[in-house]
């Protein structure tokens, strides 16, 4: 039902097409993350593959930065209803990684870890065929701290939080286990243009 | 890390029809906004979604705090932004009587509750008081003998959200303190400080109240939040026990 005087200030059509239900175009960078921003040293940073507890492949960064790179140019949604648009990264796809460590998916799902303990879920399908890198740029310059740098997960197509920040690892997982919002009531997929948002949303 | 969500973390997020029942000015910017809602009791520190609908069908949507204790009438504080969509809608338009459409609450890990205890060290800036409140209001109720320390920067003191009754907390409880920052006015009271936070004044207002705070929530802006949440790591404050909340940019 309509709500009384409200009209609201529509996007431009052109916005309007690319802005999933729910969601407002900023021209911002907002940030949220559940706590402090942590300092990665990158003398002490590692990307560790494993499959449950066992480590399948591991890059120094030294490593990892000698990988084929890739740029991207994607509109990102967060959840807390902002999306930006044409954001530019840099980094590693998941495909020239798990190439480069010469791993195949053992399991159909994995937690994306990161040093401040924060993980979160994402299928493998949504990670491969060009869906996803380890990005270690942004905007033509090394990813702030703020913006999980390093290196930060970026999942474009699904919700931000997906894309985990300060990443160290991606963990194989038989089934499909929730991560740290998952578990406080966010939804276990989190696609935007299905506005997956909390954990009972269809 | 909190581990397992706490019972009732996860929310029921069907939308439902909200009546606006009173609408209480605040500050020159900030309006409390009093909900009747069929929501589940929410915990001090949660959200909830609102979401308006124009004639036409096109909606929009924004997450609130809720500025009340659980079990008081649902309480948003909400700020008029500048070109706010929905902001100006509720301080321009809305009127008791009014519906829209809810759901929460919502967020499982930005929550206190009486077991977790203290010391507990709450930090705001502007309207990021808003959740902060409905912990404080929590804590008045139902733990009362926590030691807490509510450090809030506003611009001015004209500015502070919930001011009075801030002030008869401070000036009734023992082991609740109040620390005011105006960013852009003088100190009023002894202790209250004339400047914006930055790392030195957080470990001075830390060291001054004396305890050793073992749930730290901080809820404001970005900067402002990257500022405190920094800050109380590098005083040693075990950073899992640091828990943010971060309003984006002026755009909201």
């Amino acid at each position: 039902m309509a709500t009384r005087g409200f009209t609201g200030k529509r996007p431009a059509d052109t916005d309007a097409r690319r802005l999933p239900p729910g969601q407002y175009r900023t021209e911002d960078f907002p940030v949220l993350s559940m706590g402090p921003t942590p300092r990665v040293d990158l003398a002490r940073w590692t990307f560790t593959l494993h499959d449950g507890p066992r480590p399948l492949a591991s890059f120094t960064w030294a490593q990892f930065e000698s990988l084929p790179r890739t740029s991207w140019r994607r509109d990102i949604h967060c959840v807390t209803k902002w999306s930006k648009f044409d954001t530019e990264w840099e980094g590693v796809t998941i495909d020239d990684l798990l190439a480069a460590a010469g791993v195949t998916p053992p399991t159909d799902y994995l937690l994306a870890q990161s040093f401040d303990d924060y993980d979160t879920n994402v299928p493998v399908a949504d990670l491969v065929e060009g869906r996803a890198m380890i990005a270690t740029r942004y905007a033509g310059a090394p990813l702030a701290a703020e913006h999980g740098g390093p290196a930060r997960l970026l999942v474009p197509h699904l919700y931000f939080w997906k894309s985990a920040k300060w990443v160290r690892g991606l963990r194989f997982t038989k089934k499909d286990e929730g991560g740290f919002w998952e578990l406080r009531g966010y939804h276990m997929y989190g696609d935007p243009w299905r506005e997956q948002r909390y954990t009972d949303d269809p | 890390m909190t581990g397992a969500p706490p019972a009732g973390a996860v929310p029921a997020t069907a939308w439902t029809e909200a009546t606006l029942e009173r609408i209480e000015r605040q500050t020159a910017r900030v309006k409390s906004f009093f909900v009747r809602a069929p929501l589940r009791a929410h915990a001090a520190g949660q959200h909830v979604d609102v979401r308006l609908t124009a004639p036409d069908g096109y909606q929009a949507q924004r997450s609130y705090s809720i500025a009340s204790a659980p079990g008081d009438p649902l309480e948003l504080a909400i700020e008029e932004l500048p070109e706010g969509e929905v902001s100006s809608y509720f301080h321009e338009v809305a009127q008791p009587g009014d519906t829209f459409d809810i759901r929460g609450p919502i967020g499982g890990h930005f929550v206190w509750r009486a077991s977790d205890g203290g010391p507990l060290l709450l930090v705001g800036g502007g309207s990021g008081v808003a959740p902060l409140m409905a912990i404080v209001r929590e804590r008045l109720r139902t733990a009362p003998g926590v030691p807490t320390l509510l450090v809030y920067s506003a611009r001015t003191w004209d500015e502070v959200i919930f001011r009075d009754e801030l002030l008869r907390a401070d000036a009734a409880d023992a082991d609740f303190g109040l620390v005011l920052a105006t960013t852009r006015g003088p100190a009023q009271r002894a202790g209250d400080l004339a400047r914006r936070l930055d790392a030195g004044l957080v470990a001075g207002v830390l060291s001054r109240w004396g305890q050793a705070p073992r749930h730290a929530f901080v809820c404001g802006a970005d900067a402002f939040v990257e500022t405190v949440a920094t800050a109380l790591v590098q005083t040693g404050m075990a950073a899992a026990g640091v828990r943010t909340e971060r309003y984006g940019g002026p755009s909201r």
